[in-house]
Protein backbone atom coordinates (compact mmCIF):
# COMPACT_ATOMS: atom_id res chain seq x y z
CA UNK A 1 0.00 0.00 0.00
CA UNK A 2 1.40 3.51 -0.84
CA UNK A 3 1.14 5.31 2.01
CA UNK A 4 3.26 8.80 2.28
CA UNK A 5 3.74 10.18 6.17
CA UNK A 6 4.72 13.81 6.84
CA UNK A 7 5.00 15.27 10.26
CA UNK A 8 4.05 19.00 10.58
CA UNK A 9 3.25 21.22 13.56
CA UNK A 10 3.56 18.24 15.55
CA UNK A 11 0.76 16.18 13.22
CA UNK A 12 1.39 12.99 11.54
CA UNK A 13 -0.22 13.29 8.41
CA UNK A 14 -0.86 10.20 6.54
CA UNK A 15 -1.74 10.50 3.02
CA UNK A 16 -3.52 7.77 1.11
CA UNK A 17 -1.88 7.52 -2.50
CA UNK A 18 -4.24 4.78 -3.74
CA UNK A 19 -6.99 4.99 -6.05
CA UNK A 20 -9.09 2.03 -3.80
CA UNK A 21 -9.51 1.63 0.48
CA UNK A 22 -10.99 -1.37 0.25
CA UNK A 23 -10.58 -4.95 2.24
CA UNK A 24 -7.23 -5.90 0.49
CA UNK A 25 -5.47 -3.23 1.55
CA UNK A 26 -7.08 -1.36 4.54
CA UNK A 27 -5.51 -3.77 6.83
CA UNK A 28 -2.14 -2.08 6.25
CA UNK A 29 -3.40 1.57 6.93
CA UNK A 30 -5.15 0.25 10.24
CA UNK A 31 -1.79 -1.43 11.34
CA UNK A 32 0.11 2.10 9.79
CA UNK A 33 -2.08 4.44 12.15
CA UNK A 34 -2.08 1.95 15.40
CA UNK A 35 1.41 1.80 15.26
CA UNK A 36 2.05 5.82 15.27
CA UNK A 37 -0.76 5.92 18.12
CA UNK A 38 1.42 3.22 20.09
CA UNK A 39 4.80 5.09 19.49
CA UNK A 40 3.08 8.11 21.17
CA UNK A 41 1.78 10.45 18.38
CA UNK A 42 -1.43 12.37 19.51
CA UNK A 43 -2.00 14.09 16.65
CA UNK A 44 -3.37 12.40 13.38
CA UNK A 45 -4.39 13.80 9.70
CA UNK A 46 -5.76 10.51 7.23
CA UNK A 47 -5.81 12.75 3.79
CA UNK A 48 -7.77 10.66 1.09
CA UNK A 49 -7.08 13.28 -1.78
CA UNK A 50 -6.49 10.02 -4.34
CA UNK A 51 -9.62 7.76 -2.31
CA UNK A 52 -11.62 7.54 -5.50
CA UNK A 53 -13.27 4.45 -3.67
CA UNK A 54 -13.90 2.92 -0.62
CA UNK A 55 -15.87 0.23 1.27
CA UNK A 56 -17.18 -1.29 4.59
CA UNK A 57 -13.13 -2.48 4.80
CA UNK A 58 -11.52 0.94 4.61
CA UNK A 59 -14.08 2.45 6.66
CA UNK A 60 -13.88 0.38 9.37
CA UNK A 61 -9.91 0.65 9.03
CA UNK A 62 -10.83 4.65 9.76
CA UNK A 63 -12.87 3.88 12.72
CA UNK A 64 -10.63 1.51 14.29
CA UNK A 65 -8.56 4.47 14.29
CA UNK A 66 -10.66 6.57 15.61
CA UNK A 67 -10.77 4.29 18.61
CA UNK A 68 -6.99 3.87 18.76
CA UNK A 69 -6.87 7.75 18.59
CA UNK A 70 -9.47 8.11 21.45
CA UNK A 71 -7.81 5.18 23.77
CA UNK A 72 -4.23 7.82 23.38
CA UNK A 73 -5.99 10.65 24.44
CA UNK A 74 -5.41 11.86 20.71
CA UNK A 75 -6.86 12.81 17.71
CA UNK A 76 -8.11 11.59 14.66
CA UNK A 77 -9.33 13.60 11.61
CA UNK A 78 -10.06 13.48 8.03
CA UNK A 79 -9.73 15.74 5.00
CA UNK A 80 -9.91 16.04 1.17
CA UNK A 81 -12.74 13.28 0.66
CA UNK A 82 -14.21 12.38 -3.19
CA UNK A 83 -17.71 12.79 -3.46
CA UNK A 84 -18.59 9.26 -4.01
CA UNK A 85 -16.47 8.48 -0.68
CA UNK A 86 -18.32 11.21 1.49
CA UNK A 87 -21.36 9.97 0.49
CA UNK A 88 -20.01 6.22 1.60
CA UNK A 89 -19.55 8.51 5.12
CA UNK A 90 -23.49 9.69 4.74
CA UNK A 91 -25.04 6.34 3.83
CA UNK A 92 -22.91 5.09 7.17
CA UNK A 93 -23.48 7.93 9.26
CA UNK A 94 -19.70 7.64 9.73
CA UNK A 95 -19.97 11.59 8.68
CA UNK A 96 -21.41 12.52 12.58
CA UNK A 97 -18.36 10.57 14.11
CA UNK A 98 -15.26 11.83 12.27
CA UNK A 99 -13.64 15.28 11.66
CA UNK A 100 -14.14 15.84 8.06
CA UNK A 101 -12.31 19.35 6.34
CA UNK A 102 -12.45 20.24 2.70
CA UNK A 103 -8.08 20.71 2.91
CA UNK A 104 -5.68 19.45 4.69
CA UNK A 105 -4.64 23.35 5.36
CA UNK A 106 -8.18 23.87 6.98
CA UNK A 107 -7.69 20.66 8.91
CA UNK A 108 -3.98 21.22 10.29
CA UNK A 109 -5.61 25.02 11.82
CA UNK A 110 -8.22 22.70 14.06
CA UNK A 111 -5.69 20.69 16.17
CA UNK B 1 -30.94 -14.98 -24.36
CA UNK B 2 -33.56 -12.64 -24.89
CA UNK B 3 -33.04 -9.36 -26.62
CA UNK B 4 -30.83 -6.03 -25.05
CA UNK B 5 -29.80 -8.81 -22.31
CA UNK B 6 -26.18 -8.70 -20.73
CA UNK B 7 -24.97 -11.60 -19.13
CA UNK B 8 -21.82 -11.20 -17.82
CA UNK B 9 -19.97 -15.09 -15.99
CA UNK B 10 -16.77 -14.20 -14.38
CA UNK B 11 -14.94 -16.28 -12.35
CA UNK B 12 -11.77 -15.40 -10.05
CA UNK B 13 -9.41 -16.44 -7.35
CA UNK B 14 -10.86 -15.95 -3.80
CA UNK B 15 -8.14 -13.32 -3.75
CA UNK B 16 -8.83 -9.75 -2.29
CA UNK B 17 -6.12 -8.65 -4.94
CA UNK B 18 -9.11 -9.30 -7.48
CA UNK B 19 -11.30 -7.18 -5.81
CA UNK B 20 -10.27 -3.83 -8.11
CA UNK B 21 -10.87 -6.13 -11.31
CA UNK B 22 -14.01 -6.98 -10.15
CA UNK B 23 -15.13 -3.93 -8.99
CA UNK B 24 -14.38 -2.35 -12.33
CA UNK B 25 -15.76 -4.71 -14.56
CA UNK B 26 -19.34 -3.42 -12.64
CA UNK B 27 -18.27 0.38 -13.46
CA UNK B 28 -17.92 -0.96 -16.86
CA UNK B 29 -21.11 -2.35 -17.08
CA UNK B 30 -22.88 0.76 -15.58
CA UNK B 31 -21.28 2.91 -18.12
CA UNK B 32 -22.65 1.09 -20.91
CA UNK B 33 -26.29 0.52 -19.99
CA UNK B 34 -27.58 1.94 -22.93
CA UNK B 35 -31.42 2.71 -21.49
CA UNK B 36 -29.84 3.92 -17.89
CA UNK B 37 -31.49 7.83 -17.94
CA UNK B 38 -29.96 8.08 -13.73
CA UNK B 39 -26.90 9.41 -12.61
CA UNK B 40 -24.26 6.70 -14.54
CA UNK B 41 -21.21 7.79 -12.22
CA UNK B 42 -23.06 7.14 -8.75
CA UNK B 43 -24.67 3.56 -10.59
CA UNK B 44 -20.91 3.04 -11.54
CA UNK B 45 -19.82 3.78 -7.75
CA UNK B 46 -22.96 1.49 -6.58
CA UNK B 47 -22.55 -1.35 -8.60
CA UNK B 48 -18.40 -1.45 -7.67
CA UNK B 49 -19.45 -1.22 -3.91
CA UNK B 50 -22.01 -4.01 -3.98
CA UNK B 51 -19.94 -6.89 -6.06
CA UNK B 52 -16.71 -5.70 -3.79
CA UNK B 53 -18.57 -6.16 -0.93
CA UNK B 54 -20.13 -9.51 -2.14
CA UNK B 55 -17.01 -10.64 -3.33
CA UNK B 56 -15.12 -9.85 -0.46
CA UNK B 57 -17.86 -11.66 1.75
CA UNK B 58 -17.56 -14.54 -0.64
CA UNK B 59 -13.62 -14.62 0.19
CA UNK B 60 -14.50 -14.92 3.90
CA UNK B 61 -17.03 -17.52 3.94
CA UNK B 62 -14.85 -20.04 1.44
CA UNK B 63 -14.11 -23.05 3.31
CA UNK B 64 -9.93 -24.39 3.28
CA UNK B 65 -11.44 -27.44 1.32
CA UNK B 66 -13.24 -25.05 -1.64
CA UNK B 67 -12.85 -27.24 -4.55
CA UNK B 68 -11.20 -25.07 -7.15
CA UNK B 69 -10.45 -21.54 -4.88
CA UNK B 70 -12.53 -19.67 -7.46
CA UNK B 71 -15.27 -16.84 -6.64
CA UNK B 72 -18.02 -17.30 -8.88
CA UNK B 73 -20.13 -14.32 -10.15
CA UNK B 74 -22.34 -13.73 -12.60
CA UNK B 75 -24.20 -10.17 -14.05
CA UNK B 76 -27.09 -9.99 -15.48
CA UNK B 77 -28.86 -7.15 -17.39
CA UNK B 78 -32.46 -8.27 -18.60
CA UNK B 79 -35.26 -5.10 -19.80
CA UNK B 80 -34.24 -3.16 -16.59
CA UNK B 81 -33.46 -5.34 -13.88
CA UNK B 82 -29.99 -6.03 -12.90
CA UNK B 83 -29.41 -8.73 -11.29
CA UNK B 84 -25.87 -10.07 -9.44
CA UNK B 85 -25.34 -13.67 -8.04
CA UNK B 86 -22.61 -14.41 -6.38
CA UNK B 87 -21.03 -18.23 -5.03
CA UNK B 88 -19.62 -19.41 -2.39
CA UNK B 89 -18.39 -23.24 -0.85
CA UNK B 90 -18.31 -21.66 2.33
CA UNK B 91 -21.34 -22.60 5.72
CA UNK B 92 -23.02 -19.46 5.15
CA UNK B 93 -25.03 -17.55 7.43
CA UNK B 94 -29.06 -16.14 7.76
CA UNK B 95 -28.92 -12.88 5.91
CA UNK B 96 -32.03 -12.21 7.88
CA UNK B 97 -31.14 -12.24 11.37
CA UNK B 98 -27.71 -9.72 10.67
CA UNK B 99 -28.62 -6.47 12.26
CA UNK B 100 -28.09 -3.30 10.87
CA UNK B 101 -25.32 -1.71 12.24
CA UNK B 102 -25.64 0.06 15.42
CA UNK B 103 -24.41 4.09 14.86
CA UNK B 104 -24.54 4.70 18.24
CA UNK B 105 -21.66 2.14 18.65
CA UNK B 106 -18.29 2.24 16.65
CA UNK B 107 -17.48 -1.40 15.61
CA UNK B 108 -14.84 -1.69 13.05
CA UNK B 109 -17.06 -4.66 11.22
CA UNK B 110 -20.80 -4.92 10.28
CA UNK B 111 -21.22 -2.63 7.60
CA UNK B 112 -20.71 -4.41 4.49
CA UNK B 113 -24.25 -6.65 4.07
CA UNK B 114 -25.78 -2.95 5.48
CA UNK B 115 -24.25 -1.12 2.69
CA UNK B 116 -25.76 -3.60 0.11
CA UNK B 117 -29.14 -3.95 1.56
CA UNK B 118 -29.02 0.00 1.01
CA UNK B 119 -27.85 0.18 -2.83
CA UNK B 120 -29.88 -2.45 -4.13
CA UNK B 121 -33.72 -3.55 -4.26
CA UNK B 122 -33.75 -6.90 -3.29
CA UNK B 123 -30.52 -8.86 -1.13
CA UNK B 124 -31.23 -12.79 -0.79
CA UNK B 125 -28.81 -15.81 0.65
CA UNK B 126 -29.48 -18.90 0.56
CA UNK B 127 -28.16 -22.66 0.14
CA UNK B 128 -27.47 -24.39 -2.56
CA UNK B 129 -26.55 -27.62 -2.99
CA UNK B 130 -22.45 -27.37 -3.04
CA UNK B 131 -23.22 -23.88 -1.16
CA UNK B 132 -24.46 -20.51 -1.09
CA UNK B 133 -25.62 -17.77 -3.55
CA UNK B 134 -25.80 -14.16 -2.60
CA UNK B 135 -28.63 -12.82 -5.00
CA UNK B 136 -28.84 -8.64 -5.11
CA UNK B 137 -31.46 -7.29 -7.95
CA UNK B 138 -31.66 -3.44 -8.53
CA UNK B 139 -34.34 -2.10 -10.81
CA UNK B 140 -32.46 0.42 -13.70
CA UNK B 141 -34.85 3.36 -14.31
Amino acid sequence: MNLQTELKNNIVIIYVNEERLDAHNSGELKAEVQKMFEQGQKNMLIDLKDVRFIDSSGLGALVSGFKNAISHQGNLKLSTLQSQVRSMFELTRLHRVFEIFPSTAEAIETF
Amino acid sequence: MEKNEIEVDIKVPNQTRYLSLIGRIGEDIAKELVRFTGDRETLAYHLNLVLTEAMANAIKHATSEDSDNMVHIIINICENELTIKVFDSGQGFDINIIPPPNFEELEDRGRGIFMIKSLMDSVSYRKMCDGNILEMKKKLQ
